[in-house]
């Protein structure tokens, strides 16, 4: 639970679940919407972790 | 669906008044205002998101005007109202700089704060009827 993936994807889930609810009224687009912001964030999450990996930190 | 308390526009009193009770207790102004299934998210989630935080042994960070980002993190951290109040009235949120997981947990609390920030606005703009 507490590795850094592990948080990143809670995190990604409650920050998309409150955007959703946000952004739109019914509980179909809050999924969809929920949905696409998750797997944006995981992607994102990881491809820049990614980047990241040969510099020298 | 909407209600029919949130179809119309409120006096700027009572604006200011939901917009207080919803910083209070995330989620309360959309409640108040009939959006129900909306206010039960953000009650859950904003709570549980800062409780996690805390768990997370993330610092509830002071105001302290000399350093001026630790002022920033201070004013999100109290964006989540009523849990806040009551984790200071309980001495929760000392954080512990050493634990592991003290960055995770200062972004989960200081992040609930800023979206409960964003849930005030958009009950502030229900109440005005824009929405």
């Amino acid at each position: 639970m507490t590795s850094h993936i592990g948080l990143m994807l809670v995190f990604s889930a409650a920050v998309s679940i409150v955007f959703a609810v946000l952004a739109r009224d019914e509980p179909k687009q809050q999924i969809a919407l929920g949905a696409r912001l998750f797997g944006g964030f995981v992607g994102a999450g990881i491809l820049i972790g990614w980047l990241l990996y040969p510099l020298p930190l | 669906m909407r209600a029919a308390a949130a179809d119309r526009a409120q006096s700027p009193s009572a604006i200011y008044l939901i917009c207080a009770v919803a910083w209070l207790i995330p989620g309360a102004g959309h409640l108040w205002l009939g959006r129900r299934q909306k206010g039960v998210v953000f009650l859950a989630a904003l709570t549980l998101m800062f409780a996690f935080g805390l768990w997370l042994e993330g610092r509830l960070f002071p105001f302290e005007i000399t350093q001026p980002l630790v002022v920033l993190a201070a004013i999100a951290d109290l964006g989540i109202g009523g849990p806040y109040l009551v984790a200071k009235a309980l001495g929760a949120g000392a954080g512990r700089v050493v634990a592991i997981t003290y960055e995770y947990g200062n972004t989960f609390v200081i992040v609930a704060g800023l979206l409960n920030m964003l849930v005030v606005l958009d009950v502030f703009d229900i109440a005005k009827g824009r929405k």
